[in-house]
């Protein structure tokens, strides 16, 4: 019989976190892809993973389609909202600001986050475990399979969105929208197709987190907005714009969540990834792996 | 540019002071002065919020922070400890100045985005800390028990009563304010919105302006906050939530920032509609909301006071 | 011709500014003397906007220390210079463009003529009075440098020589003793770069002391007492005009030998 010391409770601890973690930085992919590409913050950005969880749970459990077939689709629904997202709320916008920019994403998760609470309703939504639920223990810990497939779906997307930018003439001609719009668009690359594609991929991603993490965590209609505060605070940390740093970013605010929740209080769980975000901001607003000229050549 | 003439003010204050006699007359306008006790409370909030976003130019995300602030102060304070209100609600007013300077000084420094989301996660904060801390707010399930409000024996437990009470404030902070932005101050603050560095070389000191309305706007919406208290005898986290902040967020950008008119204007619309017309759709509040907000981003970027000039490129084309 | 000494007014004693590896300045020195108006001239690049933003406290030197009127100012910020009596334009016009003409010099009067917050919310008689008197000093201004008939126009109505001459009578409205301007000419035609010019010399008569970045050369041989000439960051040559005109180096490094001043 397996005792749960104080070195186990620990490495449970690490373990969520690293699992909560990756969802964070895939949040903090997506925010990246558009904010490189467009210098916009998406706050809706919560929603596709709050929308890729319950669109899931609609056509496996729902429509009862096999999951192999109802995970692409999902991802493609929810890539239509993002296509959506961009030509219905941002497009339109006529004199651009900062904050004109911010308000029209919050005001399109409120529509989506709507839209959601009158189809699903408010209660949180199950999905299985794409490999069962027996506990694998770990040195005293207990994991879920599930977070292996988290953790291995950050890798696997990282490295495709990897391969993706330096090896695809679409993924290069994205770098070079983000290094330098005017540039870009002189030697024929479509500016405005690159940012629906900057959408497209957010959403995407954001959709996986959603499909993936809802066995673990359960989904319902207004995660999307702590998600979204979340998955910024991991862009901060990690320094915005930069690739490697969300990954770095969201890690660390997972741990520091699962940690903070165990040791220290549950109940103001999601307090924590807040306090390193203000933290962030006020201290070093460049982030871990930011600096002011490296945020000004913005790479994924 | 900025004359701001007392004529519609005046008109506009004896419009509110005809009203509740009107509403006993008319027929139809019955619950009306209850809403406009809410209007009232909220239009002292966006008074303090168009100061700060629209002449200014700064962005605040959390401001529901301050307005419960004020409401759970006054509320522990009259509650747990039976203090007076009146005292309470300036001791509230202490504390939302001092959480204000606490979080503006290292949040305005920042620009843009990252100053939005700084206040965005400050407002999310204090809503947890409204939930958590149940010992002292009594979490989720709120505090009741709320006293009204009484002054030298003067009972302001009626509804009218109220109204007048809550109006009297909103006119002298409206009025205050309105005074403030056609001094020299009012200057730097225009100055500050449209050129920073501008500014700095005239001498102004940016950073003490900034946080100074920042204080100013939470000092505000913790008076709205108490008045909130102590008019519903009830209050509890989820009044406070970021959804209240983009909330008045909607109110100020139907008043167009740029205008301290827009600030009632929005305020009055806004609570209309979440009392009146979204009444039967009280699912569908988030969004309408969204898309009210959406339109009005896309559409009307200078408010209702933008709506003129939009007609007439129609008539022109 | 030497150039008469008066009193130093301003010192610049040793200034390194870099910007990660970037070396912006190097080892800069120089003197200011009151009421004579100095031009720091240069190809692009030379480092004198940044030295603009060093003097008047926008950011700190990395290194070296500037003194104004005996008093090191290096440390400051912004505000707080300004309100020691440097005051500055901008090679972009930074004008208040949602205000008025004449409220963008009153803005330049911000810290001449103080009035407390609260007295200002209250709306008392002293705020009242302060207010016309700041008005009619504005008018003054304006008169002055010639656009009191546009006082309350929007700001950002202006045609461009307009601005650039609000913008110097908004930087007067502080009453400096020094008054840096950043290109004044730039993007003026003949006449407008004429009043410029003219509007210096008549702020020289008040005097205030004037240090100037410029690259049309007429105006600078015509008005200037001193030039000093920057390449790369470093302090190339200083001296009178005629000197300046005839330095071997100078004419290499920027006059070019031909006419493209600009």
């Amino acid at each position: 019989m397996e005792e749960i010391t104080l070195v186990s409770q620990l490495l449970q601890y690490l373990i969520t976190g690293v699992t909560l973690g990756s969802i964070y930085a895939m949040l903090a992919i997506g925010f990246n892809i558009i904010y490189n590409v467009t210098e916009i913050i998406n706050l809706a950005q919560g929603e596709f993973v709050m929308l890729g969880g319950l669109v899931m749970v609609f056509f496996s459990v729902g429509v009862g389609i096999p999951t192999f077939l109802s995970f692409p689709l999902t991802v493609a629904v929810v890539t239509i909202v993002g296509i959506l997202l961009d030509r219905l709320a941002i497009r339109p916008i006529r004199q651009p600001s900062v904050l004109t920019l911010i308000i029209a994403t919050i005001a399109a998760s409120f529509i989506i986050k709507g839209l959601a609470m009158f189809i699903w309703g408010k209660n949180p939504f199950d999905l299985p475990a794409f490999s069962g639920r027996n506990p694998i223990h770990f040195f005293g810990a207990v994991i879920q399979p599930q977070y292996f497939w988290v953790i291995g779906f950050l890798i696997v997307i990282v490295i495709l969105l990897t391969l993706f930018f330096e090896k695809t003439i679409i993924g290069k001609a994205m770098s070079a929208c983000a290094d330098n719009p005017d540039a870009a668009s002189l030697v024929g690359i479509n500016v405005q197709r690159m940012i629906l594609l900057s959408f497209c991929l957010s959403a995407a991603i954001g959709a996986v987190a959603g499909i993936i993490v809802t066995p673990i965590a359960l989904m319902e209609y207004d995660r999307g907005a702590m998600l979204a505060v979340k998955g910024f605070g991991a862009v901060v940390l990690g320094g915005l714009g930069s690739f490697p740093g969300a990954i770095l970013g969201g890690l660390i605010i997972g741990t520091i969540e699962s940690f903070g929740a165990g040791l220290i209080s549950s109940g103001y769980k999601d307090a924590f990834a807040l306090i390193v975000l203000l933290a962030v901001l006020f201290f070093r607003p460049s982030g871990l792996l930011g600096s002011i000229e490296i945020s000004k050549i913005k790479r994924f | 540019m900025l004359k701001i003439r007392m004529l519609p003010i005046a008109v506009f204050a004896v419009i509110i002071g005809v009203f509740p006699w009107a509403a006993r007359i008319v027929p139809g306008i019955g619950n009306y002065p209850d809403l406009m006790v809410f209007a009232g409370i909220y239009c002292l909030i966006t008074i303090g919020l168009s100061l700060l976003m629209g002449y200014a130019g700064q962005i605040s995300l959390g401001q529901a922070a301050f307005f419960g602030i004020g409401a759970y102060t006054s509320g522990i304070l009259t509650v747990t400890y039976g203090l007076n209100p009146w005292p309470c609600m300036l001791i509230g007013m202490i504390v939302a100045a001092l959480v204000a300077v606490l979080v503006g000084v290292p949040s305005l420094k920042l620009r843009g985005h990252y100053l939005a989301m700084a206040t965005l996660a400050f407002g999310i904060i204090v809503f947890i800390v409204f939930n958590e801390e149940v010992d002292w707010t009594g979490g989720p399930d709120g505090m009741s028990g709320i006293p009204g409000l009484s002054l030298f024996g003067f009972n302001f437990a009626s509804l009218e009563r109220y109204y007048y009470l809550v109006w009297f404030f909103v006119f002298a902070a409206f009025i205050f304010t309105i005074n403030v932005i056609q001094s020299r101050a009012g200057r730097a603050l225009r100055a500050i919105h449209a050129s920073q560095a501008a500014s700095m070389a005239m001498g102004i000191d940016v950073s003490r302006y900034k946080i100074a309305v920042f204080v100013y706007s939470a000092v505000l919406a913790s008076l709205a906050g108490s008045l909130y208290a102590h008019y519903m005898n009830f209050i509890n986290p989820s009044t406070f939530d970021l959804f209240f902040s983009i909330k008045l967020l909607i109110m100020i950008s139907f008043g167009g920032m740029r205008d301290i008119w827009g600030a009632i204007i929005g305020a009055f619309l806004v609570t209309f509609l979440s009392f009146e017309w979204l009444h039967f759709f009280e699912e569908a509040e988030v969004v309408v909301y969204g898309i009210i907000l959406l339109l009005v981003t896309i559409f009307l970027p200078h408010g209702l006071a933008g709506v003129p000039r939009i007609v007439k490129g129609w008539f022109r084309s | 011709m030497e150039v008469q000494k008066t009193d130093t007014i301003l010192e610049v004693e040793d200034i390194i500014m870099s910007f990660g590896g970037l070396l912006a300045l190097a080892n800069l020195n120089f003197d200011v003397q009151k009421s004579r108006i100095k031009a720091i001239i240069g190809p692009n690049g030379a480092g004198k906007t940044t030295l603009f933003n060093i003097i008047t406290g926008v950011f700190p030197p990395t290194e070296g220390s500037v003194r104004f009127k005996g008093n090191a100012i290096e440390k400051l910020k912004a505000h707080e210079i300004a309100r020691r009596g440097i005051s500055r334009t901008f090679q972009t016009v930074e004008l208040f463009t949602n205000m008025t003409v004449l409220e963008n010099v009153m803005v330049g009067l911000h810290t001449r003529m103080r009035s407390s917050l609260i007295a200002s919310g209250l709306r008392l008689p002293q705020v009242l009075s302060k207010e016309e008197q700041m008005r009619e000093r504005a008018n003054e201004i304006l008169d002055f440098i010639g656009l009191v008939d546009k006082s309350e126009e929007s700001a950002d109505s202006l045609p461009l020589g307009e601005r650039k001459l609000l913008e110097i009578g908004r930087a007067l409205a502080t009453e400096p003793e020094l008054a840096c301007l950043d290109e004044p000419a730039a993007g003026l035609n003949e006449s407008e770069t004429q009043a410029a010019a003219d509007l210096i010399k008549r702020i020289k008569d008040r005097g205030i002391t004037v240090l100037l970045v410029e690259h049309d050369m007429k105006v600078v041989m015509n008005i200037s007492d001193e030039i000093m000439v920057l390449n790369y960051g470093e302090k190339i040559a200083e001296g009178s005009p005629e000197e300046i005109q005839n330095n071997p180096e100078v004419i290499e490094a920027y006059l070019g030998g031909g006419e493209d001043y600009a």
